[in-house]
């Protein structure tokens, strides 16, 4: 059984309608990337699946569960847990607020602080401003920070929207590997991108959207190496 | 008019009118919104105050005076809270998407049906706050302050302290001001953002129920219409503070009180006697009028927040 299946989506604004049927699924501990221009409905599929929009038609599964009618703030404990586009970090809250924040819903609180220094191990930087406001950090940092926070809530699937977004080449490598490394610690990872080709070349599989429809889906190197990909997002 | 007397008058006053904008505060900090029907809340703690009092003395329940005021006071408490709760979902959580006008308009019509159920249930008569607490003077440097005052000031110093140190230090705190700053990201960490909204309306409305008593207290009396006035001050004092602002509505509180007890002082001396200190209210609307053209973020406040 998948862990994340999608059946015959549709999402919409009024009447614009952002996603037109999509299928997808995600197995246990795979690395999968949603690719696409901007305005494809990746951010929408995203919503949907943590709730904060409601489907019009179609069925999500997570776990075995519908989960269409779910209250957007049951998911965290569920497993599912969304590092927003443009990272949604609490501005006015200091960085440590913020970790603390992800780890809200749960109630061990000194497993909370050893996940918090193992945080802080991952993003030095982090450390050195942790009683610094959120909104005072470098887009980069608050990249860091919207994924610590995520890492806090203990996801088992891990939603990410677009976290190379704005930020200089060198962050967005450091970014990238830290997907790898919470991926190989077991948790299972749908990343969204438009960065393509850093995307596909981390990920197990992809999914490519056009205009509201999955267009193309497979193995990430088959994706990289077809030339529809290639012709479309790599620029070659 | 002595200077000190003045300023003690305008920190009684002033701690008040800080206790319930903070109420203002919090819930414009959370959704955005004025809630006008704050003071009405106010007005129906004192109300209830005054009742509960007249029952336990009918009944002939003979305490202190103050452990009867405290008695009186775990019934409005619960009562004003119930009604705050009660306030935000009818008549804003079912506007919560619309237009900013719209909960603008529910919470005036909200506020005149209060007043009115008020007049219902109590009344139109200024009804006597009975002389239960001690009215005996302390004199501080030639100024005279009561007993009952300077417990309203002491009263209201702690409970401002513990209500920022439950805001800044303890995970409801951390989830009110997460909520305030962005809902949706607050509900994706598992934060009932309703429940976070309720739980503000109805704190708020403790310390409101807490200051109606106070106010009528202080004065002896209570009226259905007391509400109005009092609410629009201490929105006053929020807004000079800088709405949003919990530390803002307490400079503003406290300096609003100041500033009206001084000019009530003062406004004789000031207009050759053409004006008497029953003009006393029109400070509050020019300070409302100078901050609002000067400085709509108030003292303390940043600029517009941000939402997402
Ligand atoms: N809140 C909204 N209201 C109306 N239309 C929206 C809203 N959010 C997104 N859309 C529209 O839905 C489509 C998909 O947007 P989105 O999911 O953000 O795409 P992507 O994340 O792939 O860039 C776009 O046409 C966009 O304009
Ligand atoms: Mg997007």
């Amino acid at each position: 059984m998948s862990l994340l299946e999608v059946k015959k989506l549709e999402v919409a604004y009024g009447g614009i309608q952002a996603v037109k049927g999509i299928d997808l699924h995600i197995e246990q501990g795979e690395l999968v990337t949603l690719i696409g221009a901007n305005g494809a409905g990746k951010t929408t599929t995203l919503k949907t699946l943590v709730g904060l929009v409601k489907p019009k038609s179609g069925s999500i599964s997570y776990d075995g569960n519908d989960c269409t009618k779910i209250p957007v703030h049951h998911f965290v404990s569920k497993g599912l847990s969304l590092v927003p586009e443009g990272r949604g970090v609490f501005s006015r809250l200091t960085v440590e607020e913020n970790l603390r924040m992800g780890a809200f819903y749960r109630n061990d609180p000194n497993a909370i602080n050893a996940e918090i220094e193992h945080v802080y191990e991952l993003f030095p930087r982090l450390k050195e401003r942790y009683k610094q406001l959120a909104g005072t950090l470098s887009g980069g940092e608050q990249q860091m920070l919207a994924m610590g926070r995520a890492i806090l809530a203990k996801p088992k699937l891990l939603l990410l929207d677009e976290p190379s977004m704005g930020l200089a080449p060198i962050i967005v490598q450091k970014i990238f590997e830290i997907v790898k490394m919470i991926s190989q610690q077991g948790v299972t990872i749908l990343l969204v991108e438009q960065n393509a080709k850093l995307a596909l070349e981390v990920s197990d599989r992809g999914y490519v959207m056009e205009s509201g429809k999955i267009t193309m889906s497979g193995p990430a190197q088959e994706l990289l190496h077809s030339d529809a990909v290639k012709k479309a997002y790599l620029g070659e | 008019m002595d200077f000190l007397q003045q300023i003690l008058n305008g920190l009684v006053l002033g701690s008040i009118y800080a206790l319930i904008a903070l109420g203002y505060t919090m819930v414009y900090g959370i959704m955005g919104l004025i809630n006008f029907a704050h003071g009405e809340v106010t007005m129906i703690g004192a109300m209830v105050t005054i009742t509960v009092l007249g029952v336990l003395a009918n009944a002939g329940v003979d305490l202190p005076g103050a452990v009867m005021v405290l008695l009186a006071l775990m019934v409005a408490i619960p009562v004003c809270m119930l009604l705050g709760f009660t306030i935000e979902r009818v008549a804003y959580r079912p506007l919560r998407n619309a237009p900013r006008l719209a909960p603008l308009i529910t919470a005036i019509g909200l506020s005149i049906v209060l007043q009115n159920l008020a007049i219902l249930i109590w009344g139109r008569n200024y009804i006597p706050f009975p002389p239960l607490l001690p009215h005996d003077s302390v004199n501080i440097f030639g100024a005279s302050i009561t007993v009952l005052q300077v417990v309203i000031i002491f009263l209201a110093i702690a409970i401002m302290v513990g209500l920022l140190l439950m805001v800044e230090k303890t995970k409801l705190g951390r989830a009110m001001r997460a909520t305030s700053q962005n809902p949706a990201v607050a509900g994706l960490m598992g934060v009932n953002v309703n429940t976070v909204i309720s739980m503000t309306f109805v704190i708020g409305a403790g310390l409101g129920a807490i200051a109606g008593v106070m106010v009528a207290a202080n004065y002896d009396q209570a009226h259905s219409h007391m509400g109005f006035l009092i609410g629009l001050k201490a929105f006053t004092a929020a807004v000079l503070g800088g709405i949003g602002n919990l530390g803002g509505a307490v400079v503003g509180g406290i300096l609003l009180g100041v500033i009206e007890s001084l000019g009530a002082g003062y406004i004789g001396d000031l207009t050759g006697g053409f004006l008497g200190s029953h003009y006393q209210d029109i400070f509050a609307f020019m300070v409302l009028i100078l901050v609002l053209v000067f400085r709509p973020s108030g003292l303390l406040g940043e600029r517009v927040a941000e939402r997402a």
